[in-house]
């Protein structure tokens, strides 16, 4: 039989953005009555905001200039991480281009005893945590499983199966809450108030357990903030796929509260962090923020957005860009000239040189060091293919090496063999 | 707080009774040790391992949590992050799978993927197995799904007395430990020595009843099972050697292969569907270890590759006394 050729006329894919943008077909959004926080206009004004403003009054220019610095940094990392993905030197890399504001402004408003749950695209969080760029990227060369330890960064390791850090920073969050309470028991001091600040974004929005995770937070009043950066595409999925309604709106469903958030705008997403932060720690949490923002760069260097998504959309997002907002916000108000940026740029290009330097000094370790970490105690199997593996890489002959199979264990090396 | 009586070391009582009592000890021993799962507050569990511990350790140790198995495990890794060992009970073997994801690719993986900078101490109790006459999902045996992922321990007691500390010594245990019950024999008795040093390594297979003509290992509800085999075999003139595995990983092959080394046969038996089975990869490095003693293949029994069936057709499902006395001489007659 012959197939029947499709003559059915082609449907409007309702959420397909390049087909449907500016159709009006997008499927029925809820507006929601939650309004975004904004304390920069798109041309680093300053807009008025009586419940956030009050929560930046002490930020003065060198504040400012900080927050630009960091976020220019991250920048110009994001972009030599590609270009070195692009070179081989990088097996991935999921550029943060668009949401720098979103990153260093939230990660500004956490304190010395709270505690970060990243996702993978947090590379500004990371460095605003203290570690170094070039440490932070053997884990995308494929050195290391990690780059940091959680334990001396109060940071946890990058998170690639979406949304599942986020159940680990409530219980961490619930930890904080029992910390006090068994203090409380026991007559001791109370330990010091704390917070966790846990990223995830739009499409990992729609996981079960990212669900869970507000159910769970909810119910043992944890003291954790969730941070979505909502930067509109996950992966080639538009956001309108994912929700009807902006996602902070999701937490009156869960009886706590949501913030929307200008998720260019750094001073708002520090006012809002800071607050929420102190919400958590103060035992009035949890808290949503929702940071709007726009991933500017591809999801990854194995992405190619130009098949999902319009460049007018990109153009339109690009007039936003939270680097240009700030340094406006600079030249206007404080009146921070040239120089300056200038300075900036030569320091930043000599970090750059230095860091990428310091990327390409370092290897693999051998694969041995994962049968040293995959149990906290020993383990009879893990020592008995660790052996497996000695055997089979000490029966190869090594250059001016005097390894000749009759003075080994000629056993072992068939069991290797075997193995 | 209802302290144990010490001056009592040795009580006859069941399995359910004991991981009550181990899971006492373990809560009164650290402060950092909690309970969490469904209904395991108030309701003491719907097996009602957990009674009475709510009321005397308070509702912060063991917690009542929101009906979400995922939660549940994430929520316990993280508190573990900060410190805590938790205990997390799943109600019934088949209701891991929504937590399947946490367990696998989170808890087993955190402590490499952390580069051995996060250990997460969690214990995961799941009442497992079958011959219950209960629903669906309520009677499978998942270990070999566990015991593929590295990272995690695997282990069953099948008496009263290795429940009491096997309990313990997993909620001590710095790795995450899947810990199994045998339900359809949490109302078995024997004794418990509540004074018994609990130093012993849980992660070990012991001889429980010795023979010299084939070595039949099992673990969990089919230890007794094993056992009236055995007892049979020799009414038949076959000497049968039953070690309990109880730690399905890691496997202890070297008590496993110094039997096979003495008796030359080998039954594996499990409720667990013989495909890809423990059953195979314990036949696999036994063949490996003891090639020359063997004096037949090592044979296999277990379930069916097949879902578990509905409660009226699971006695040909799982095996019984027969179908392993059937394995045992299928071993005999090479």
């Amino acid at each position: 039989m012959t197939p029947t050729p499709n003559t059915s006329p082609q449907l409007l894919d309702p959420h397909d953005a390049r087909a449907t943008a500016g159709t009006g077909a997008h499927p029925a959004t809820v507006e929601s009555a939650l309004d975004v926080v904004r304390l920069l206009d798109e041309n680093g004004q300053r807009c008025e905001n009586s419940r956030f403003g009050p929560w930046v009054e002490d930020v003065d220019v060198q504040t400012v200039q900080s927050l630009y610095r960091s976020m220019f940094r991250a920048r110009r990392l994001d972009e030599m991480c590609t270009a070195l993905q692009r070179q081989g030197q990088i097996v991935l890399w999921p550029p943060l281009r668009g949401q720098e504001a979103a990153q260093v402004g939230s990660a500004r408003a956490v304190g010395e005893h709270d505690y970060v749950f990243p996702s993978y695209r947090e590379h500004a969080v990371i460095l605003e945590r203290g570690v170094p760029a070039d440490q932070m990227m053997t884990q995308f060369r494929g050195h290391a499983a990690s780059s940091w330890k959680p334990s001396e960064t109060k940071t946890h390791i990058y998170s690639l199966v979406l949304g599942s850090q986020v159940p680990h920073a409530v219980g961490y969050a619930m930890g904080i809450t029992q910390d006090a309470t068994l203090a409380q028991l026991a007559g001791e001091s109370q330990p010091p108030e704390a917070a966790v600040l846990v990223y995830y974004g739009d499409g990992a929005s729609t996981e079960g357990e990212v669900h869970e995770s507000m159910v769970f937070a909810a119910s043992y009043d944890a003291p954790v903030v969730f941070f979505v950066q909502n930067n509109q595409w996950a992966i080639s999925v538009p956001f309108s796929t994912q929700s009807r309604v902006p996602l902070a709106t999701r937490a009156a469903g869960y009886g706590f509260e949501g913030v929307r958030v200008d998720g260019n705008d750094p001073l708002a997403v520090l006012a809002v962090t800071r607050w929420a932060v102190a919400e958590a720690r103060e035992g009035r949490g949890p808290v949503m923020i929702e940071a709007e923002t726009f991933r500017l760069g591809a999801h990854t260097t194995a992405d190619d957005p130009t098949k999902y998504r319009r460049t007018d959309e990109e153009q339109r997002w690009a007039t936003r860009d939270p680097l240009l907002r700030t340094k406006a916000l600079l030249n206007h108000e404080y009146g921070v000239d040239q120089d300056y940026f200038t300075d900036l740029e030569a320091e930043t290009d000599a970090w750059i040189k230095e860091t990428r330097a310091g990327i390409l000094d370092g290897g693999p370790q051998d694969l041995e060091q994962r049968f040293d970490v995959v149990y906290a105690a020993q383990h009879p199997l893990v020592e008995e293919e660790r052996q497996w593996y000695r055997d089979y890489q000490d029966s190869f002959l090594t250059d001016g090496a005097d390894q000749s199979l009759a003075g080994s264990d000629d056993h072992s090396v068939t069991e290797a063999g075997r193995a | 707080m209802n302290q144990l009586d010490d001056s009592e070391s040795t009580l006859r009582t069941t399995m359910a009774k004991a991981l009550n009592l181990g899971m006492r000890r373990a809560l009164t021993d650290d402060p950092k040790v909690l309970l969490m799962g469904e209904d395991i507050g108030s309701l003491g569990g719907v097996y009602r391992i957990t009674e009475g511990l709510k009321g005397d350790f308070g509702a912060h140790r063991v917690r009542d949590t929101p009906l979400g198995e995922a939660g549940i495990v994430g929520t316990a890794v993280g508190m573990a992050m900060r410190g805590y060992r938790p205990v997390c009970e799943i109600q019934f073997d088949g209701f891991t799978f929504p937590a399947f994801n946490q367990i696998t690719t989170q808890l087993a993986k955190m402590h490499a993927r952390s580069d051995g900078d996060v250990p997460v101490p969690v214990t995961i109790r799941i009442p497992s197995g079958g011959v219950i006459g209960s629903v669906e999902h309520h009677s499978e045996s998942p270990e070999a799904l566990f015991a593929h992922t590295a990272g995690l321990r695997i282990v069953m007691p099948s008496t009263p007395q290795d429940a009491y500390w096997m309990i313990q010594q997993c909620i001590s245990s710095p790795d995450p430990v899947i810990f199994l019950e045998p339900k359809r024999r949490y109302w078995l008795k024997g004794e418990v020595d509540l004074l018994r040093p609990t130093t012993e390594d849980p992660f070990t297979a012991q001889v429980v009843r010795e023979g010299d003509q084939l070595t039949l290992v099992t673990w969990g509800p089919l230890v007794p099972v094993a056992m009236a085999v055995a007892e049979a075999a020799a009414q038949d003139g076959k000497s049968v050697e039953v070690v309990d595995l109880r730690s399905l990983s890691p496997i202890d092959f070297d008590t496993l292969e110094a039997s096979v080394n003495r008796t030359g046969r080998m039954v594996v038996a499990h409720e667990a569907p013989v495909f890809g089975g423990l059953g195979a990869e314990i036949a696999a490095r036994i063949t490996d270890r003891c090639f020359y003693s063997l004096e037949a293949p090592v044979q296999r029994v277990g379930g069916y590759h097949l879902p578990y069936p509905p409660a009226g057709m699971e006695e040909n499902y799982v095996p019984d006394l027969d179908r392993i006395l059937d394995a045992v001489e299928r071993a005999f007659a090479y």
